[in-house]
């Protein structure tokens, strides 16, 4: 059953803290996984073999890797290596069709301290190559189950968010308990990320008065634009109306690209102002704050590119009922539709629906969310991860040659 | 018809009813039906959450949950406000108590 805030609920401690396990490059995770991570399509069975053999062992299959050049090969490698050297990921095996590429992938991880291996299938086939990476999977596995966590401040906590299956009652009351989340957290040091670029269509002046200063204002808006660009105005057909906002935002009740971006902009609260704008899967490097990252708005591309971004804990409100999740992060689901909560409660992380009913304030919702990310971090599993939802969805710019 | 409502801390999530629809601003000219079921002629309590000011309203329709209803008589070619901010044209005429939605209200930038 999805948690249930009451208002008499304590408030949350001052001096939060989670237990982790800090890595080589001292950054701290919440999970503690040991990846087969496939360069490309081919190399797909290979890893779910080993991953088969090696019980614990995660494989990560995905649909890309051959063929892509300039910007879209870079996200690529982006993508995987950024995904290898999540601090929620203690080890990494790497298969690819040939060692070249691989290699790339391998170093990259690498740069993280953490144990990375990598396997080329060409000149030996799948099954010698299975066999030699299922005992590397093996040794890494039992190694990482020997690592403990440590206590660590709440500082060193990365929270990302997103929100999906929107309707009116996320604008209300899920979304502003992530803002009251990140109003309270981000003046204690953490890291925070939101995105979707698409779908802050008809608030961007709002977004961009909300950067740090005119400078990286500035940033958000060449984003924002060379988005419209590049995707809308070179793809559309007619209009986004049947796509932007979803049938099942309609559904929901919202009607206009408008109403879905101030509901979508309530997840950065009142008073946080973001530092950076991060190209897709980058890293964060201006220190502890909230960060927009050029994402799209499709759920699982979007955790995954904030996943390979470094972040280790994912809060996504939903109102019509998504499902989604990540293999290496925990996305923890935050509702304030009562039937939702009611029909889909297994999916649902937080039930947060009393706002509606006047109830629950936001401060004491937003209180109840952080107490969530808390016992996540120190291991509670999410609706999702119990669900086995495992999305990992890679973003592609253009077509491959 | 806007009556000030102001919860005092000591009585929060006590004795407050429940609200039917819900304003994000006192600008905006539609608010967000917030329960299940509700039927034509039901007499709504509404609260603008900026500020904790209720308003009475008739449903003159049913209206879904989280579906907005128009809190003014709104004109084709109107902007309909909420958040205080614009988020579309009215492309029908519809009264007030009535459903806002895809059926006539529309995007302006597409």
């Amino acid at each position: 059953m999805p948690a249930k805030p009451q208002q008499k609920r304590m408030k949350a401690k001052s001096n939060l803290s989670f237990h982790g396990w800090r890595r080589e490059n001292g950054r701290v995770g919440v999970r503690n996984h040991v990846i087969v991570l496939p360069l490309d399509d081919l190399s797909n069975a290979a890893c779910e073999a080993v991953a088969n053999n090696i019980k614990g062992a995660l494989a990560l299959p995905h649909a890309y890797g051959r063929l892509q050049f300039g910007a879209d090969l870079d996200l690529h490698f982006r993508t995987l290596i950024g995904t290898g050297a999540n601090p929620n990921v203690a080890a990494v095996v790497v298969i690819g069709i040939e060692d070249g590429w691989t290699k790339r992938v391998v170093d990259g991880i690498a740069a993280s301290g953490k144990p990375v291996v990598g396997f080329g299938i060409e000149g030996h086939g799948d099954i010698a190559t299975i066999a030699k990476a299922s005992h590397k999977a093996k040794e890494f596995l039992q190694w990482a189950s020997e690592l403990e966590r440590e206590e660590c401040d709440i500082a060193e906590l990365w929270v990302s968010t997103k929100c999906g299956e929107s309707d009116t009652t996320t604008g209300l009351a899920s979304c502003p308990t992530v803002g009251n989340m990140y109003d309270k957290l981000i003046p204690k040091g953490i890291h925070g990320c939101f995105g979707e670029t698409s779908e802050i269509t008809g608030a961007e002046h709002i977004a961009r008065n909300r950067a740090a200063n005119a400078k990286v204002g500035d940033k958000w808006m060449k984003t924002f634009e060379a988005y419209q660009a590049e995707v809308i105005e070179a793809h559309k057909v007619d209009d986004l109306s049947e796509s932007q906002p979803t049938k099942g935002n309609i559904a929901g009740g919202l009607t206009t690209i408008e109403e879905k971006a101030l509901g979508n902009l309530e997840k950065i609260g009142r008073k946080c102002r973001y530092i950076d704008v991060l190209e897709p899967a980058e890293t964060p490097d201006a220190g502890p704050g909230l960060y927009y990252m050029d994402t799209s708005s499709a759920a699982a591309e979007c955790v995954t590119l904030m996943a390979a971004g470094g972040y280790v804990v994912h809060t996504f409100p939903t109102g019509q009922g998504n499902i989604i999740g990540n293999p290496i992060v925990p996305v923890i689901k935050i509702s304030g539709n009562p039937k939702t909560v009611r029909t889909m409660a297994e999916h649902i992380d937080l039930d947060v629906s009393g706002i509606l009913r006047r109830e629950l304030t936001l401060d004491t919702a937003g209180d109840a969310l952080i107490e969530m990310v808390v016992r996540t971090a120190n291991g509670r599993l999410t609706a999702a991860e119990a669900l086995g939802h495992r999305e990992f969805v890679m973003t592609k710019l253009y077509r491959s040659a | 018809m806007v009556t000030k409502h102001r919860r005092k801390s000591s009585d929060k999530g006590k004795n407050v009813p429940a609200p039917h629809f819900l304003v994000h601003s006192p600008k905006d000219n539609v608010g967000v039906i917030v329960v299940e079921n509700l039927s034509a002629g039901t007499e709504m309590l509404g609260v603008i959450t900026e500020t904790d000011k209720t308003i009475k309203l008739e449903a003159k329709e049913s209206i879904p949950i989280g579906h907005k209803v128009a809190l003014k008589p709104l004109k084709k070619g109107d902007t309909v406000i909420k958040y205080g901010v614009d988020i579309g044209k009215m492309i029908a005429d519809v009264g007030t108590g009535k459903h806002v939605h895809v059926q006539n209200l529309k995007t302006k930038r597409w």
